[in-house]
């Protein structure tokens, strides 16, 4: 997983409130590879018509310059736990998602993917929706380190996010590898849990031929 | 000292809890559960080099990729082949697999508690968002992603952040006619879509407690629309008469063992949430979607579009306009099953509307599983689905989610019982009114969206 620390980009503007998993990547994407990349997918309906074709009020249209953050409207990935979602964001080159809320399983799976997630209150959020508006040159500073929006000459807020998360995001963590340091307490406690509580464990003796 | 006053959450998530790290609890996994969904998942695991921890805890279930239609299945390969990757994912990792023709099969949501893989206290996750259901036993269900079954695979453990507690009080009882459908649709309304975001949520209450175990799987399926990471309730002798007999559940001594322990499994007296809601039963009437998330409901009977400008977007993707009434909205097609609402009562309810009629549109009703297809097969609630007209279809997802086959065309509008009305859900374009069963066999009978208590034992 990509490290993510200090991010300069133009913003994707996806204002919208309630953009759910299954409209960042249709279901029926969800069947294909990941190694072609899952960008072709990002919002595909609400870009492309039945017939494959732009549509003229696309969210994305062809002409936008490559970015790396999204101002995302009020609970963005809401809905199905598909991660094909943050893949989709990630493999289209987005590190970066602000919004005034996101939603649970799609944060947890941005933050194992190196897609930095940020939530803000109203009013910062709308000053950076504002900022990106006011130009088409208008770009964000996204500093991990300091947990810091930046643009303009001197204009800065600050974001909070658990350390957790942070360290994640900013050393590229891959928790199933993170996770051996505790492979001695996930022993000790799965000895004395299972000796504690033996009915816990589903019924070897129910058979299972088809 | 005294016992500090636990929720029931805080219980269950403390008697899990491995290791801490920051904000982040190393939680024990009880039960996870596979879908061909999950092939990312077995790709970063073999990526890892490691195997799985606990395959005896881990099952596998062919369920999204499941059309209504069997025979239509290889019309597309891709479908075909996702069902094939998890049966080749799940017998090289040596995991109980519920495949297809396998009788325990079904969604997983409605399967695993009929096996009494679900148990009261129990962490229960899978990469699949209405894992919430299986809170209804009680149990500390999560929906996860990919990343993370990859981690319960290889670990048998999962890192969370502990959510804030959320308890919803449901005061008085449910009108007649009224469901545990309408309730969820009433509380998503009052709490938005967002209401209850990285919180865990406690169902509690006479409503709650009076209600069966099919009506808490519906409410607590329904939970993850409100944007809760868990939905619960205490488990009491209606949840274990349910388990007694399910083939998974402890039996014996082990049964006692374990109903000593679920009879501690409540929220104690004085115990803090973050937050409570009080949700008056009495003032929840049979509910409808009109707009593409499940916030957006009103009652059927006096609900009328709201004044939005003209060309909203949700509207123009609708079609409706502000002030139009819901009632008598016609409808294309309607769709009756999913996890939220394909159990046998749901069916039950069907078949007392649809009992002698004939449907006006297009009808399919599919089961959640293998054993209430079997049931409602011997039943005879099959045999008054086909007498009305309605296609009655092979367990599995089907038309909740367009993906296997099964989907709503274009512009076309759907009177559903499934969870979820985002644009494109059923299909590219397509227009989802969520309901309860019996409301949408009332609109099948009808050929538009109608009060099931004003219509029902009229001929159509
Ligand atoms: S029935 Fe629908 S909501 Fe339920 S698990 Fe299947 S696709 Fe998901």
């Amino acid at each position: 997983m990509k490290p993510v620390s200090q991010i300069t980009s133009p913003a994707l503007l996806l204002l919208n409130e309630n953009i759910d998993t299954d409209q960042i990547i249709p279901a029926r994407f969800l069947r294909k590879p990941r190694n072609s990349g899952y960008h072709h997918y990002l919002l595909y309906d609400a870009r492309y018509d039945m017939d494959g074709n732009e549509r003229v009020d696309s969210p994305i249209p062809a002409s936008m310059p490559p970015c790396s953050i999204v101002l995302a409207g009020h609970n963005i990935g809401c809905g199905s736990s598909r991660e094909g979602a943050v893949y989709a964001f990630v493999d289209y080159g987005i590190q970066v998602i602000i919004s005034t809320k996101i939603a649970d399983i799609f944060r947890n799976n941005a933050m194992r993917n190196g897609l930095l997630p940020i939530q803000l209150e109203q009013e910062a959020f709308y000053t950076l929706v504002v900022h990106c508006q006011s130009n088409t040159q208008a770009q964000l500073s996204v500093d991990l380190e300091r947990c810091e929006i930046r643009w303009e000459e001197n204009n800065c807020l600050t974001f909070d996010i658990d350390e957790g998360s942070r360290e994640r995001l900013l050393h590229g963590i891959d928790d199933i590898q993170a996770t051996l340091a505790w492979e001695q307490d996930i022993v000790a406690f799965q000895h004395r849990y299972l000796a504690e509580c033996p009915w816990i464990l589903p019924n070897a003796a129910v058979s299972y031929g088809k | 000292m005294s016992q500090p006053a636990l929720t029931l959450f805080d219980k269950i998530w403390r008697q899990h809890s491995v290791a801490t790290s920051g904000d982040f609890d190393l939680l024990w996994v009880d039960r996870h559960f596979v879908h061909e969904g999950s092939f990312h998942a077995f790709d970063k695991l073999d990526s890892s080099g490691r195997e799985i921890a606990h395959p005896e805890l881990t099952f596998g279930i062919a369920d999204h990729y499941v059309p209504s239609n069997l025979a239509g299945l290889e019309d597309d390969p891709e479908v075909a082949g996702m069902i094939r990757l998890l049966d080749e994912n799940t017998s090289r990792h040596h995991l109980t697999y519920l495949g297809l023709g396998h009788e325990d099969r079904g969604i997983v949501h409605v399967a695993a508690p009929e096996l009494g893989l679900t148990l009261p206290g129990l962490i229960i996750v899978c990469g699949d968002s209405h894992t919430t259901t299986h809170g209804a036993f009680g149990a500390l269900a999560m929906g996860i992603g990919a990343t993370e079954v990859a981690h319960v695979l290889a670990t048998q453990t999962l890192w969370q952040r502990r959510p804030q507690t959320m308890r919803i009080h449901i005061q008085g009882h449910l009108r007649e006619g009224v469901t545990a459908k309408d309730l969820a649709l009433h509380i998503i309304h009052e709490i938005g879509t967002g209401g209850a975001t990285n919180h865990a949520v406690e169902y509690t209450g006479p409503a709650v407690s009076t209600m069966s175990m099919d009506a808490r799987m519906t409410l607590c399926n329904m939970t993850i629309e409100a944007g809760a990471r868990v939905g619960m309730v205490a488990p009491d002798d209606t949840t274990f008469d349910w388990l007694r007999q399910a083939p998974h559940a402890p039996k014996g001594e082990a049964w006692k063992q374990a109903e000593r322990y679920w009879q501690s499994l409540y929220s104690d007296p004085g115990a803090e949430y973050g937050r409570t809601v009080v949700i008056d039963a009495c003032e929840v009437e049979p509910r409808i979607t009109w707009g593409t998330n499940p916030e957006q409901s009103l009652p059927i009977n006096t609900g009328v579009v709201p004044e939005l400008d003209d060309n909203h977007p949700t509207l123009s993707y609708m079609a409706l306009v502000p002030g139009q009434p819901l009632r008598d909205l016609p409808i294309d097609q309607v769709f009756i099953g999913s996890c939220t609402n394909s159990r046998i009562s749901d069916l039950h309810a069907a078949a007392t509307v649809l009992a002698g009629g004939k449907v006006k549109v297009p009808t399919l009703i599919v089961a959640g599983s293998n054993h209430v297809k079997a049931q409602a097969e011997a039943e005879g609630l099959a045999d008054v689905f086909r007498a009305a007209g309605a296609d009655w279809g092979e367990s599995g997802c089907s038309m909740c989610v367009a993906m296997n086959g099964d989907s709503v065309a274009p512009g076309e509008r759907c009177a559903s019982t499934s969870n979820r009305n985002f644009p494109g859900r059923q299909g590219p374009g397509a227009r989802t009114h969520l309901m309860s069963p019996a409301m949408a066999a009332a609109a099948a009978l009808h050929g538009r969206l109608v009060d099931v208590r004003q219509v029902s034992g009229e001929p159509a």
